[in-house]
């Protein structure tokens, strides 16, 4: 029998290396991304129908207050279908946020005594995200039924393109932010407020079309692109602006580069500051 | 036939900034940075280059040593020692900062019993979580499922969420998943100081009886004496983060026991080293028996004194001499400050002693920080940790009599008045 051989050096910065290990602790991110369901949906009254009232609520108002009263352009399409196809990725998005900024610290029980690659707290945080985005899609399907709207099914083959964009940028800014809470323990405090400063520079509310031709700078948040592109896809409001997409993908893995990066450099001495 | 594990000249530096600064607030680096942007870039720029890196202490130095496959071996040393460092290095929760450690075989470790339970969970969920947790397939889990819940004892609860567990089944849960663990290396800390003592047993027998079938290696840190000495074939005595000695369990233990009492139970100062300051200064610190005498140790029914031998040389500031009492694990056991008398605050040499009645202290080492403070408002003049440690001993004699005749759980075992009616 040949027996695995751990060496133990002082932490270096990223490597392959780390790639392997994540994947060879797989089964533990699905044992903390089924933990961390369980356990909101086991104190929550209401249970599961938490991750669907959510969006649901925020597009009713929304609807109201910016499709009714303020008549938010949303090219052609019905406001409430517009407006939840953005939030079902905005929610998702935040919601990660929100949430890996804490996984650190609200798990320093568990890091201070057992090894594993510490991605795995971020990452699987936002995994769980994942499946209250499939409660909600639910809700988008009924909406469009509500509606008469029939879906572009062909545009469906982006989505998980889009999804992908979605988790990755994510992971980048979660990691940022985990890393950053971790030091300095007041962002998190300061997070609401940057999320939804965040909602106004992305395309929820409005179209993306509303910038002309300063849309690109509005690109460079990963989320804008996601937005205009599923909107593109699945209503054919607009064609699909693969330049947008385009300059979204890079920012997005500029930010998942800078997460990794400056996480790595900061797990050095989680344990030791936790 | 190579070492299992190879340690090979590790050290951790800890940069106090880091470390007793615990966290900063963000919008104070921002405030820094907006009210004076210079200073803050130069503390940044030294902190860079290495500068004003004279905060650092290392918790552990050039440790190195070998341990053979089937070994159990035992780590002991007093607090700050850096025991627990080096587990959690050889771990993998903190990087080393220099040296290499090497390691042939599935790693396992057990830094605490229940990492990672969560209490809204049942007990079948927490099962398979902290197993996960350790280190376990969800196929070796489910394997062993039936015997950790029956070493537990838990049957009847194993769907009941383990927030509604009595503290000692839920012991029994979490020790039970890590006794199942089935690595070829075993790092175990302090982790049987918990659960009630027929449990702790069941542990110990559990272990052995691992050790000795499968061949596992274990390192094992505890202050344990008796555990260690049932468990351990060798030993590793650290002191100041360094390796002090290597050998069989019972001379390593011998030579621990002394370096406790090496401090002794007296200390003196000679005048121009006093510890103090311009209020007040100590000159030396003494355990004494009821009549004064100066003692090497102490019976547990025995009345004994701290005597503290200091000058005052500032009227008006009530200088008091005060004990804290610490038990080898380092947790305080008491603290005592000498009464407010006008005497004590007059200018000149002074001879306090602190009295400890009888059955009061347990079967332990404790050592004792010596301080002259002003209570009100807190100043401290002179603080002298360990400044003297002693052993309290049982009275064979009396022992026999009563059932003592080993260690309680406990900083201090008073004996207590017990009425029944």
């Amino acid at each position: 029998m040949s027996a695995p051989v751990t060496i133990i050096r002082p932490k270096k910065t990223f490597s392959v290396a780390d790639l392997r290990e994540l994947w060879s602790y797989r089964e533990l991110l699905y044992f903390f991304t089924w933990r961390d369901f369980k356990v909101r949906y086991k104190q929550t009254l209401i249970g599961a129908a938490w991750a669907i009232l959510q969006p649901f609520v925020t597009m009713v108002v929304f609807s109201v207050f910016f499709g009714k009263l303020a008549q938010v352009p949303s090219d052609g399409v019905p406001y409430p279908i517009f407006v939840y196809v953005g939030l079902l990725f905005w929610q998702f998005f935040s919601g990660a946020l929100s949430d890996t900024s804490n996984v650190l610290v609200g798990n320093q029980a568990i890091i201070t005594k057992v090894y594993f690659p510490r991605l795995i707290l971020p990452v699987s945080g936002i995994l769980t995200k994942f499946v209250d985005f499939v409660f909600a899609a639910i809700i988008l399907a009924g909406l469009m039924f509500y509606y008469g709207f029939v879906p572009h099914i062909e545009g469906l083959w982006l989505i998980p393109l889009l999804l992908v964009i979605t988790f990755a940028a994510s992971v980048g800014a979660g990691l940022i932010l985990a890393s950053m809470n971790v030091k300095y323990r007041d962002v998190r405090y300061a997070l609401p407020f940057f999320i939804q400063i965040l909602l106004f520079i992305t395309p929820v509310i409005y179209p993306a079309s509303i910038a002309g031709s300063w849309s690109w700078l509005l690109a460079l948040n990963p989320m804008t692109g996601v937005i205009q592109s599923a909107r593109a896809a699945l209503l054919g409001t607009t064609v699909l602006n693969w330049n947008l997409l385009g300059i979204s993908s890079a920012a997005c893995l500029v930010l998942l580069f800078i997460g990794v990066v400056y996480f790595k450099k900061v797990e050095r001495y989680f344990a030791d500051i936790l | 036939m190579e070492p299992i594990i190879q340690v090979k000249g590790i050290g951790k530096r800890y940069d106090i900034r880091h470390y007793q600064g615990k966290y900063v607030a963000l919008r104070d680096v921002l405030m820094t940075v907006i009210k004076s942007p210079l200073r803050f870039f130069k503390e940044k720029a030294k902190a860079v280059t290495g500068i004003g890196a004279k905060e650092a202490f290392w918790a552990l130095k050039e440790v190195s040593f070998n341990i053979n496959a089937g070994e159990v071996v035992g780590v002991i040393g007093r607090n700050g020692a850096g025991k627990s460092t080096l587990l959690k290095i050889l771990t993998g929760i903190t990087p080393p900062t220099t040296g290499e450690i090497v390691m042939r075989g599935r790693v396992g470790s057990l830094l605490e019993v229940g990492t990672g339970f969560h209490p809204e969970l049942t007990g079948r969920e927490n099962i398979f979580l902290n197993g996960a947790i350790l280190g376990m397939t969800r196929k070796q889990i489910a394997q062993n499922f039936d015997k950790i819940v029956e070493f537990a004892g838990i049957e009847r609860f194993l769907d009941t969420p383990v927030k509604y567990y009595s503290s000692g089944m839920y012991v029994r849960l979490a020790f039970s998943v890590a006794a199942h663990l089935e690595p070829d290396i075993l790092l175990v800390d302090e982790v049987l100081a918990v659960g009630d003592a027929e449990f702790q047993k069941k542990c110990l027998g559990k272990m052995e009886e691992v050790t000795s079938r499968d061949g596992r290696t274990i390192l094992f840190v505890s202050h344990n004496m008796a555990a260690i000495q049932s468990l351990c074939k060798k030993c590793i005595l650290m002191e100041k983060g360094q390796v002090k000695m290597v050998g069989e369990t019972d001379e390593v233990i011998r030579q621990y026991l002394k370096g406790a009492e090496s401090r002794g139970t007296e200390a003196f100062w000679k005048k121009e080293d006093r510890p103090g300051n311009s209020v007040a200064r100590l000159d030396s610190v003494r355990l004494v028996d009821a009549g004064s005498k100066s003692i090497p140790y102490a019976f547990s029914n025995q009345a004994i004194g701290v005597e503290i031998s200091y000058e005052v040389l500032e009227e008006g500031r009530m200088p008091l001499p005060n004990i804290h009492l610490f038990t080898s694990k380092g947790e305080c056991a008491f603290v005592s400050v000498a009464d407010h008398s006008d005497r004590l605050d007059r200018k000149g040499p002074h001879k306090a002693i602190a009295w400890i009645p009888a059955n009061i202290l347990n079967n332990e080492t404790y050592s004792v920080n010596v301080a002259i403070s002003t209570v009100r408002p807190l100043h401290i003049h002179a603080n002298v940790p360990d400044a003297i440690a002693f052993r309290v001993l049982e009275d064979i004699d009396k022992a026999s009599e009563n059932d003592y005749n080993e260690r309680l759980p406990g900083a201090v075992r008073p004996r207590l008045k017990w009425t029944s009616a």
